[in-house]
């Protein structure tokens, strides 16, 4: 079938199976390889996405149920050549080890401020329970979600 | 992990999706948020041949005053049922265990009538709605009918819907005492399925994956309009359930749980009021 989504603010069609996974779309079809497949159960959050941007998994999405919706990527974030101040975040507090999750945390991140622009540390643990991190490097990742709600303009 | 090949049916409107239902019978399913159908395809648990998507039913999306009772319609989200003023202010057991339903993604596709009508009796919100004596709403070819929600529950993943029936919307009645309520649940990891989990409101004891079906607590409900209190009143909790022995916990730790949580959500709820 035929599917046709805003990636990143572009127009990407193609013809697809009508049981692509949207994380394949992405990485397949729109050649965006930022988001991972880590446990393909809906439970690891490294394949996290906004879709009409709001943080889902896309690997419990179809393409098709997307298709005619916006989608935004990792790589979608920076703007100008400017990192988006959550990814500057996790560059400034080290907010990744090996980096597998960290795709999928950014995300997570970006649609969790965009909800509590103002959260407490506990919030951002309860905002991430979709995210897991199996190096298990969590504290720095809640620092740079807490230094990125500090800056100012944080926009997906 | 991809599923077995299937056609994708997007439907436009509800009439549209029971004429597809119609058409395809047994073959079909429908797919809200996809949050437990399309896992359940991954692992090729199931195998629809016929994906009827109901994402473009955007006017069964709603959550409304009604005077005596609060209307969800169907497709509303977990997200929205956690935020709106309205179920925090007169049903907040609902907003409440809304938020507590898988993690924040899960919350932005999974919609309550999904969550329903997949009768999953490990999930929150089928024993929190059983717990609140809502009214579930289906629109087919004949109409709509009115089902107590205490009939809705056949089975494991069975409930009284017909196949070519729609659950449009879920009626909650406001509780007595809106304040009165709590929701335990009691998991290994964050995002877990509740290995045991209980819904209070009121004096209406919920349980969460303690048999096939969600539960009300009945001899615990007894126990309470007899003057117990609420720690002697949830000893009774494990009496005529049939929870699971799993790879999880064995029945004898679930019923233990059962009327751990029970007690604790009593005291919660007396607490609160």
């Amino acid at each position: 079938m035929k599917v046709d989504l805003t990636v990143n603010g572009k127009d990407v069609t193609a013809d697809v199976e009508d049981r692509m996974l949207l994380v394949h779309f992405l990485r397949d079809e729109a050649n965006l390889t930022a988001t991972n497949v880590g446990c393909d159960t809906t439970s690891c959050g490294a394949c996290t996405v906004l879709l009409d941007g709001e943080s889902v998994k896309s690997c419990t999405v179809l393409a098709a149920q997307a298709s005619g919706h916006e989608v935004t990527t990792l790589e979608g974030l920076a703007r100008d050549g400017e990192m988006h101040p959550v990814q500057r975040a996790f560059h400034n507090e080290h907010g990744l080890q090996c980096g597998f999750c960290t795709p999928g945390m950014v995300m997570a991140i970006v649609s969790l401020l965009k909800e509590n622009p103002h959260p407490t540390e506990d919030q951002v643990r309860q905002g991430l329970e979709g995210n897991l991190c199996r190096c298990t490097g969590y504290h720095n990742i809640v620092r740079a979600a807490l230094a990125a709600a500090d800056e100012e303009k944080v926009t997906a | 992990m991809i599923p077995v090949a299937f056609t994708y049916k997007r439907a436009g409107s509800v009439s549209e999706a029971l004429e597809l239902a119609a058409e395809h019978g047994d073959d079909a399913k429908f797919l809200a948020g996809g949050h437990s159908l399309l896992p359940l395809m991954k692992l090729r648990l199931a195998a629809p041949e016929v994906i009827i998507d109901l994402s473009g039913l955007r006017d069964l999306s709603y959550v409304t005053d009604q005077g005596s009772y609060v209307a969800i319609g169907a497709l509303t989200r977990h997200h929205d049922v956690e935020h709106s003023d309205l179920l925090r202010r007169e049903v907040p057991l609902l907003a409440h265990t809304a938020g507590q339903v898988g993690d924040p993604q899960i919350r932005h596709r999974g919609t309550i009538g999904g969550s329903i009508a997949h009768a999953d009796p490990a999930s929150d919100l089928p024993a929190t709605l059983l717990t609140l004596d809502a009214t579930l709403v289906a629109q087919g070819s004949d109409g709509t009918r009115e089902i107590p929600v205490g009939e809705f529950f056949q089975g494991l993943f069975e409930t009284s819907l017909e196949p070519d029936e729609l659950l449009t919307e879920i009626r909650v009645p406001k509780p007595a005492s809106a304040g009165a309520w709590s929701f335990q649940k009691f998991t290994q990891r964050a995002i877990d399925w509740a290995i045991v989990g209980c819904a209070v409101q009121d004096s209406r004891v919920g349980l969460v994956n303690m048999g096939g079906t969600p539960l009300r607590a009945a001899t615990v409900e007894a126990a309470l309009s007899d003057g117990a209190a609420p720690a002697d009143a949830a000893a009774h909790a494990a009496e005529g359930t049939s929870a699971a022995d799993d790879i999880r916990a064995t029945r004898a730790y679930r019923e233990h749980l059962a009327r751990v949580l029970v007690s604790r959500a009593l005291t919660e709820a007396r607490s609160r009021v």
